[in-house]
This record gives C-alpha cells, structure tokens and sequence, in this order.
C-alpha cells in the first residue's frame, strides 16, 4: 500500500533529547552514569496528584494513586546524592550545561532567552522522585535547514533526564534514580514533517548538530525522540521514546498506518449501525463456565483464584482480529487498555478464542450466556474481580471511541517501530516555576564567549575534510554521518596511512562489519588507532585489517598486536615471499609458458588469496613480475 | 511596588503601568526585531527592575530584558480560572471529631498553573478535597490561628496557641492537631507541652520538609498520621507527627519536649532525643513504642498555663566566649539563662564571676549540653562541681531547647527563683528523665503491639 502523505495531511513534529556530556548533573554534583548490579539503597515513595487551581486532577494520575501504586527507588552512593532522593533543594543549575545548551540554540540560529527560569513540569508516573522533571527554556524561534526546506525550531530546553523504569510488581513499580538529573537537551521542531523520510532526515540533522558540538554522550539511551504525529480526521499521537534513528521513519510510517485502519474501523461500525449507547458496561461473571476448560490461561488464572469476567461488544465481530500494524489487532489496542486500567495480564475476544483451546462447545455456552449474536464479538479478561472489572471498563471505552475514529492518546515505541499505548493524552502542559532557583540572566559575555567557541557545522565540516585530507564527498559525508570524523582525524594524523584508506575502513567497512552482524561497538577507538599503526609500522598490511577488527568485535577487548599473531597476519619476509612465490610458480610453469606475462594477473590472485594481509600486493606483484620476466627470457 | 504588579519595580514597572497590563494578561513585547507573547507572571521580589517574566503558548516562562524602547501591548486582559471544587467525599457517620488548627506554612495547597502562585488551603472542605482520605478517619474542623512563618513564631504565638487547643478541646473533640511550619515546631511542641497540662486527648503537632504542592510532598501523609493519631492514639500527650524515614511508609509520633529537627531537609528530620518515640502510625494503624505515657481520658480535666515570660536566654557555650554577654543579659533585664554547655555541662573558668555575679542578682542559671545526646552531670569533673557550687541547675537529660522553654514557662509561673529552680528539676512533661536506657534504634518495619484499634 502506498500512501500519499500530502493527500492524507500528514503533519509531524520532534521533541529531540540528547544527554549532554558534562562532569555533573543538572541540578547536583553527582556522576552522569548509570550503575550495574544490586542497590545499595532503596525507599519506597507515593506520588499524590496535586489540584490545579482550577480543581483539575490528572485523571490517569489520579487513577494509579487511588489504586495505591507506590514507587520503589533504587540508588547508590556515586550515582545520586540527597537532591535525587527529593530530600535536599536543588543546586544552582549546572553552567557546563547550559553553556552546551546556548551552544546549540546557536547553531540552530535561536534566539537566547534574556532571563532562563527554571520549570516544574508535573510528572506523575514515578519517574522523577519530585513528581515534576525540571525543564527550561533557553532559546526560541531557530530553524534547520534539510532538503532545502525550511524547519523551524520552536524552542531549545534543557532539562533533567528521569529516572529509570526497572521493574513493575503488582502495584509497585522499580526505578533507578542514577539516570535522574542528568542534563538533556530537548530541541522541539514546528509540526512542518510531511512524511516518514523526511521526520528520519530532519532527526538526522538535529543529532548531527548536537554530535557537532562534542559534549554529548554516546550510546545506546543517550539520544530519544518523541514524536507528535497527526493526519486528517485522524487524531494528535504523541510517541515517547524512540532510541533509534533509523527506527523514525517506520514509526511514523506505522503510527499513520494505523490511524488509517482505526478510520476504516470506524466507517464499518457505523455502516453496521453501532451506536455509543449500544455498548454497555453489563459484566457477566463467567467463571464457572469455564471451571472444566483446557485453555490454559484461563484455567490457571481459575486456579489462582480468579475470576473471568466477559462482556459483549455488539457488532465488533471480525474487527478485533483487524490487524492495524504489523503484530498489532484492534483487540490489542482494547488488551492495551485493559492492561493499563484494570492492571490484568490482558484480554481474549471472541475471534481468537478457538486458537487459545476454547472449545466450540465453550464458546457456544458463552454466546448464549452473553446473549451474542453472530455480529457480536464478546471480551473475557481474568483477575481479581475490581481489576477485572476495570479492565473492561476500559474495553467499552475504547471501543466506543472506535466509533469516533482515533482516539488521542500518549504512545510508547516498540523496538520494532510500532507503539503501544501508554496513558491517555495529558491536558495542557502544567508548568509552574521552580522557586529553589533564581533566574539566570544570559549575559552578552557569556553568548561571546560560546560564539567564540562555536563548532563547525556539519556542512561547514565535510567540506573541510575533503580539502583538507582529499577524500571524496561520499566518504566526507559518511565520516560525518557515522560520527568517525574525530578518529579519521586522530589516525591519519598519527599514522601515515593514506587519508581515503582510513576513511573507507571506519565507513564502508565497519558499516559490512555490521550487516554481517559483527557487533562494532565493541570497538574502541584505542583499538582502531592500534591497528592502523601496526599497518603504518609494517607489522602488517591495510588488507588485513577487516580481519583484525572482525577477531576484535569477537573477543571484547583484545589487544590488536595479539590478534595478528594469533591470525597469522604478521608479514612474511621478502625472504621467505621470494621462497613461496618460486612454489606458486613451480607449481604453474605450464600456464606461465603458456600464457607469458598475461599469466601475472591468475597466479597474483592465487597468490593474494592464501596470503592476504600478510604481505604487500605491489611487492607480490614486483617479484612476480621479476621471475615470471626471467622464465620467459630463459625460454 | 504596585499591588496589581507584585514583585515588578523601576522600568519594568513603568513599562507595565504604561500598557494598563496586570499579573495574569495576554501582553505582547516589542523590543528590537523581537516580538513575544504571554501571559504576565509576578516577579520575585529580589528579581530586578529590568527584566518583565512572562509564561510563552508553550507553559515555559521566560524573562525578558526592558529597555526605555521596548513597547508593551496588553493584548486580552485575564480570563480568571474558575475553582470548580471537586465533590468532597462523602462522610462517614459515626468518626471522631478532630480540629485542625493553622498557623502558617502550607500543609497542603493549590497552585495556579497560569501564574505559579501557590495559595494555601485550610478549610475542612478543601482539605477533604486534597487528602480525601481524612474523611474515613474523622469529622474535621479547622481554624486559621494566625499566617506566618514558622521562624517569626514568637513566645505570644504559643500562648494564642494553647488557649486556641484548650477552646477546641473543652468543645468536645477527640483531638486537635496543628499545621505548624517545621523550622520551630519542636520549640512550639514543648511549649505546649508544658503550657497544656493534665490533657485528655492528645495534641499532635505536624508540619511538612517538601511543600504541599508537589506531587512527592510529605504534607498529606504526615497529615493522615496526625489525624489518625489525634482520633485514635491511647495516649493524650503534646506530639510531633512526621515521616520516621525517607519513605512514604511510617509516621512516627514523638513527645513534645523531647522533639528536635536534626536535619535541614529530610523528610525524617524529627528524632527523638534520650527517649522512645511514643509511636508509630502505618496506613490506619497505631503501635505504641513505649509503656509511659499519659492514657487518654475524656473526662480528664484539662489545666491551662499558657504564659511564657520571655526574659530568659539560651546561650551556646564556644571556646572564646566573652562572659560580658552574661553579664549585657543581666543588665537587659533577664530572669533566667540556659547555658548549652559542653560535654557534661561545663563552661569556661573565666565566665565563673559574671555567673555569680547573675545568680546573687536573682538571675536562674541552668546547665544543658551541646551534645544533644546524653545528660549533664556536674560532678565529674571541679569545673562542674565549681558551677554547682555556684547555683547552676543541672538539668539532666533535658534538651537545650526544651529547657529554653521550660525556664520562660517556669518565670511566668512564679516569681521566686527558687521556686523556678525547682520547678525546672521537676518533671512536668516527660520532659527530664533520671533514666536514659540503652538506645535502640527504632526498627523500622511493623513492630510494637496495635492500641487503639
Ligand atoms: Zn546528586
């Protein structure tokens, strides 16, 4: 199916966060890093939704609190002090941070805020210990250019990283307070985006920009994009999350998809003559129906002491198996829900019963029960009887709002690039000011100071590399793009390697490293330098470096020097190459005298394929070319 | 400063003034080639008179720089949110009746997300609303006593204080607890102890270390506990409800004058010095810690002492101190000094004269250690006996502020310093021990026997 973005007014925005690299933490002196193995404290908190002033409450936030859901903080000493805890105020803002932050908004052309205050965005999930992330604006209005079009920014904040989620036991959810307070970037684009092509490039472009800057970390969860994704008659989706560049184009690719089909969705209810009154929350306890069942989910939840609760979606049959992304059913939207409100393992519907082991027998029963008729489809869900019950109260909501269209929504990305709901969309942001810490005003001598020091931008920097080193565009750009610009630089002034070899290793071949699914980042760059100066010593050849580093992603942390005796790729004397290459000829003479000097060009290939990396091509062919010459002249 | 402008002043002010524009309009800012929009903000008073704070479409505010060019439009004037309050929960029949007193300080509250203001809530029906969860512990009546912080409180205010908790209590109620700000709250504790004698009910006091407007505040819990504890405890004594430790699970009850905040900002910066706390309050539950205490009693007549004489000094006793101190509060008028001495209760031997020169003036002396932990005793070593010898009143195992407190309510009970002397040695509130026990640390799971259940 191929979908016509313009037609359908697709529109997306970014939000893209990127940890910054900094000594300390946004708003303490602790180390930015995560810690490996058991806690060494832990405490248990609740978060109480506060009433705006307007009496509002946060409905979902409000929910998880009545239902007692408590967060269990895990810490350790080097990782997260007393402001982590929420036991201490927060220090003043971090200024290696900041000056990071402004020297972004600057290459972004934004304009510096005058006076910077610092927010309290309410948070209520457990992911900040304060039940509120920290967050400032320091810069507006800026634009990106990609593609030749304009993208504006509309603003450029810095902000605390959350903490992270670890675990979830029944009503307690585990987060790690390490991840807390480190300084992030969020750079936001106008809704502009119009296709998925274009939300992957313009994500490129903002990462680039913030690589450019070399004070940001790198790594798996260091970069995470949200994305605001709407379509006509579709609905505002805002995902969280996606860790992967190359994962935007998909989501988005699969977030309209999925609108679309929830349309199609609602077109056919309302042609089948759905109404919202007709789906009603009448819950039928179903248990013992199924008290002799071989399904087994249901009969291990009946042995837990559970109860199946059923109802009935009237004119829902068939469309809870509509697969509206790949791997996710309408009736995984209505499981999603039901996980969320009701905190059950999930749902069963009707269209896939029979593949659970219900027995048409069962089923039959349970139409009956239920009083379905054949364009009914009929939820069950198991758990203890509020949960259940819940649960598909949160089913007959969803589905009632399939007769609306796409319901808004708050999404999570799925490694995969599909989503999976997460909250219902909050209301309007709400920020209050954060009153531990004074404005801080943006001096004139401080913007000096960071234009002073202002990076290069990535255009302005593959230019300067393909003059500078006499590298092709293609290879330039592809230094760029995979962040090797740096160690390029490092290796070729270090060595005397010659500058395109250098660069086609870091790119073209460590990008085949990767396909066949050798695991590169394993590389460090101390290894990478070593290889190409065991080449520049003689100790041996460009050729065998993709062997070398192929053993290095193996073996995490071998040294390079080891790797080649271990291969065998040391060099072979010229000694010994005159020796081996008389075999090679002994064992030809026939093509040799046959062919002449024409023969070279075989007998080098043989040649080169038994002893690649151990010795250099243009001395194999000079005294090849040497002793086949005399064979001739002989004869 | 203009009312309708709070924390604007200079050209930033005039600028505003000039555009008609108030807290809460739409303004638009014309500086330069930039133009913003937003809804005006009040500034902190210690911000300067340059810089106007607006919050952008975005829920972000931001300052931005004035100069005698830039121009400011109003662009709509406020619309005024309107307070739906939410339905209060239903209430229970049969609760007991609690009153809850304030005194300042925002045990909960309500921010207003348009302009950041932070407005404190005390009626019985907005904290319903806040911590619904009060009304399944009891029938709740407030009353505002007075608006301030916790650190202008002042000797007057604990006097306006017990009266307010003896009126509540001779109405009839199972309990009174206090909102109190956490700064003095201790001091507040003992003076009540000692100015509330022979009560029937107890009196719990409670305050919170994380303001009531954010989510992870320790407001609503404390409050539960104290509540809890005023309608239920076995015990009818002055005590401090608050968070036993970092987490969000126990609140722990300790007697009034034996109460001190050791922490600037923990959440469990209450401790029990030289005792054991009286209890501990888990979800609707109450376990005693402790056989000694005063059981509950409605028929029990209540005494009121509420007068504190405010003639009386705690001095901290450093190396280098300069005795005309002793004697600058001698010549003020002063009745009574504790000294916080080191250690055991020892002072310097150059300060012996201007003690002596105090006590044969009438002026009460009284010795209690820096160490916080541990009692005074004066016969250990010559300095202490010297002090003894002098006058001094050691005073145990009681706590520096405490007996602060103690020596102003002792003045106001009678005018005989040696009658004040023995007061002071006279246990009124579990205040002074002659036993301290082994401590052990409260454990901190569920432990000790459920009372009043
Ligand atoms: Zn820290």
């Amino acid at each position: 199916m191929t979908i016509d973005y313009r037609k359908i007014g697709l529109k997306v925005g970014l939000e893209c966060h990127q940890q910054l690299a900094t000594r300390e933490k946004l708003f303490c002196g602790c180390r930015p890093e995560l810690f490996k193995g058991e806690p060494e404290i832990t405490f248990l908190r609740r978060l109480r939704p506060t009433q705006s002033e307007l009496g509002q409450i946060d409905p979902a936030a409000y929910f998880e609190f009545q239902k007692g859901v408590k967060i269990l903080y895990e810490a350790d000493t080097k990782t997260s002090c007393l402001v982590e805890m929420d036991e201490e105020p927060p220090h003043d803002l971090n200024r290696e941070a900041l000056e990071i932050a402004l020297m972004v908004a600057l290459m972004m052309g934004a304009k510096p805020v005058d006076e910077i205050h610092v927010m309290r965005k309410i948070v209520i999930d457990g992911s900040n210990t304060t039940g509120f992330q920290r967050t400032c604006v320091v810069a507006l209005n800026g634009s990106i250019t990609v593609d030749g079009k304009e993208i504006p920014i509309e603003h450029v904040s810095l902000e605390e990283d959350a903490a992270r989620k670890v675990g979830e036991e029944g009503l307690v959810i585990r987060y790690r307070i390490d991840r807390l307070g480190i300084p992030l970037i969020e750079v936001a684009t106008g809704p502009v985006i119009s296709s998925p092509e274009e939300a992957e490039k313009v994500a490129l472009a903002i990462g680039k920009i913030f690589r450019a800057t070399k004070r940001v970390r790198r790594g798996i969860g260091t970069i995470r994009q949200d994305l605001n994704i709407s379509i006509k008659d579709g609905a505002l989706i805002e995902i969280k999350g996606v860790q992967e560049l190359e994962l935007i184009s998909k989501v988005v690719e699969y977030e309209v998809q999925r609108q679309l089909n929830l349309l199609k969705i609602r077109d056919e209810v309302r042609r089948r003559g759905l109404r919202e009154e007709d789906l009603r929350e009448e819950f039928v306890d179903v248990t013992l129906l199924f008290k002799e069942t071989q399904c087994r989910v249901l009969r291990r939840s009946i042995e837990r002491g559970d109860i199946v609760l059923a109802v009935k979606l009237p004119k829902f049959a068939g469309l809870l198996g509509f697969e509206l992304t790949p791997g996710l059913r309408f009736g995984g939207e209505l499981s999603d829900r039901a996980k969320f409100w009701g905190r059950v393992s999930g749902i069963l519907h009707s269209d896939e019963l029979k593949s659970y082991g219900v027995t048409d027998e069962e089923i039959a029963e349970l139409k009956r029960v239920m009083g379905a008729l054949e364009e009914d489809a009929i939820v069950l869900v198991a758990g203890k009887a509020d949960n259940a019950r819940d649960a598909l109260k949160a089913v007959v909501e969803r589905a009632r709002e399939a007769l609306r269209g796409v319901p808004e929504e708050t999404r999570a990305a799925n490694p995969d690039g599909t989503t999976r709901y997460m909250r219902p969309r909050p209301g309007a942001a709400r920020m209050y000011p954060e009153t531990d810490i004074p404005p801080i005003k943006v001096t004139k001598d401080l913007l000096e100071k960071i234009k002073m020091q202002l990076p290069k931008s990535p255009e302005e920097k593959v230019r300067e590399i393909m003059k500078v080193y006499g590298i092709n565009e293609k290879l330039a750009r592809q230094l760029l793009d995979t962040e090797y610009d740096e160690l390029f630089e490092t290796i070729v002034r270090e060595t005397r390697v010659a500058p395109t070899v250098v660069a086609t290793i870091l790119t073209e071949t460590l990008k085949a490293l990767k396909r066949d699914g050798f695991n590169i980042s394993v590389l460090t760059d101390e290894q990478i330098i070593e290889t190409f100066r065991l080449v520049d010593r003689g100790i041996t050849t460009k050729e065998a470096i993709p062997e070398i580093l192929k053993w290095l992603c193996k073996h995490e942390g071998a040294n390079p020097a080891d790797v080649i005796k271990e291969l065998g790729l040391t060099m072979i004397s010229e000694e010994d190459l005159q020796r081996i290459i008389d075999e090679y000829i002994e064992k030809n003479k026939s093509l040799i005298l046959e062919r002449g000097l024409s023969a070279l060009g075989t007998l080098m290939g043989l040649i080169m394929k038994d002893l690649r990396g151990r010795v250099k091509p243009e001395t194999v062919n000079r005294i090849l070319k040497e002793k086949i010459s005399g064979k001739i002249t002989i004869k | 400063m203009d009312e309708r402008l709070p924390g604007y002043k200079g050209l930033a002010l005039k600028l505003l003034l000039d555009a008609g524009a108030e807290i809460g309009d739409l303004v638009r800012i014309i500086k330069d080639d930039v133009v913003l929009e937003g809804i005006l903000i009040p500034r902190s008073e210690y911000g300067d008179e340059r810089h106007i704070t607006i919050k952008i479409r975005s829920g972000y505010n931001i300052g931005v720089e004035v100069t005698p060019s830039t121009r400011i439009e109003r662009v709509s004037p406020e619309t005024k949110p309107a307070f739906i309050p939410p339905q209060p929960p239903e209430q229970k029949p049969g609760l007991p009746k609690v009153s809850i007193l304030g005194t300042g300080g925002t045990i909960a509250s309500r921010v207003d997300y348009r302009t950041g203001a932070v407005r404190p809530v005390m009626s019985a029906s907005e904290l319903y609303s806040i911590v619904p969860e009060l009304a399944d512990i009891a029938v709740i009546e407030t009353e505002m006593l007075f608006n301030i912080l916790s650190e202008d409180m002042t000797p007057k205010y604990w006097s306006i204080m017990a009266e307010a908790v003896a009126r509540h209590i001779r109405s009839g109620v199972q309990g009174v607890v206090i909102a109190h700000g956490t700064d003095t709250m201790g001091y507040s504790a003992a003076a009540l102890s000692f100015a509330l004698q022979n009560l029937p009910v107890p009196v719990i006091l409670v305050g919170a270390q994380r303001s009531g407007d954010r989510p992870s505040s320790d407001a609503a819990l404390n409050l539960i506990g104290a509540v809890t504890a005023a309608s239920r405890a076995p015990f009818a004594e002055v005590s401090v409800a608050m968070h036993e430790t970092t987490s969000d699970e126990s609140i722990i009850l300790h007697r009034g004058t034996k109460v001190r905040k050791c922490h600037t900002s923990r959440r469990d910066a209450f401790k029990t010095i030289n005792a054991t706390p009286l209890a501990r309050v888990i979800g609707d539950k109450i376990f005693m810690l402790t056989d000694e205490y005063r059981p509950r009693d409605s028929n029990r007549e209540l005494i009121l002492k509420p007068n504190f004489d405010e003639r009386a000094a705690l001095i901290k006793f450093y190396p280098g101190i300069r005795p005309e101190l002793i004697d600058w509060l001698v010549s003020g008028g002063y009745r009574g000094i504790v000294l916080e001495g080191t250690g055991l209760g020892h002072v310097c031997r150059e300060c012996f004269p201007a003690i002596k020169r105090a006590i044969d003036r009438g002026v009460v002396i009284a010795m209690a250690s820096q160490c916080i932990w541990g009692r005074v005793n004066m016969n250990v070593y010559s300095t202490g006996r010297d002090l003894l010898a002098m006058g001094v009143v050691p005073l145990g195992d009681m706590l520096p502020e405490t007996a602060l407190v103690k020596m102003m309510w002792c003045l106001a009970q009678t005018s005989d310093p040696e009658e004040v002397k023995r007061l002071l040695l006279t246990n009124v509130a579990g205040e002074i021990s002659q036993r301290t026990v082994e401590y052990i640390e409260p454990p901190k799971t569920v432990v000790g026997r459920a009372d009043g259940n």
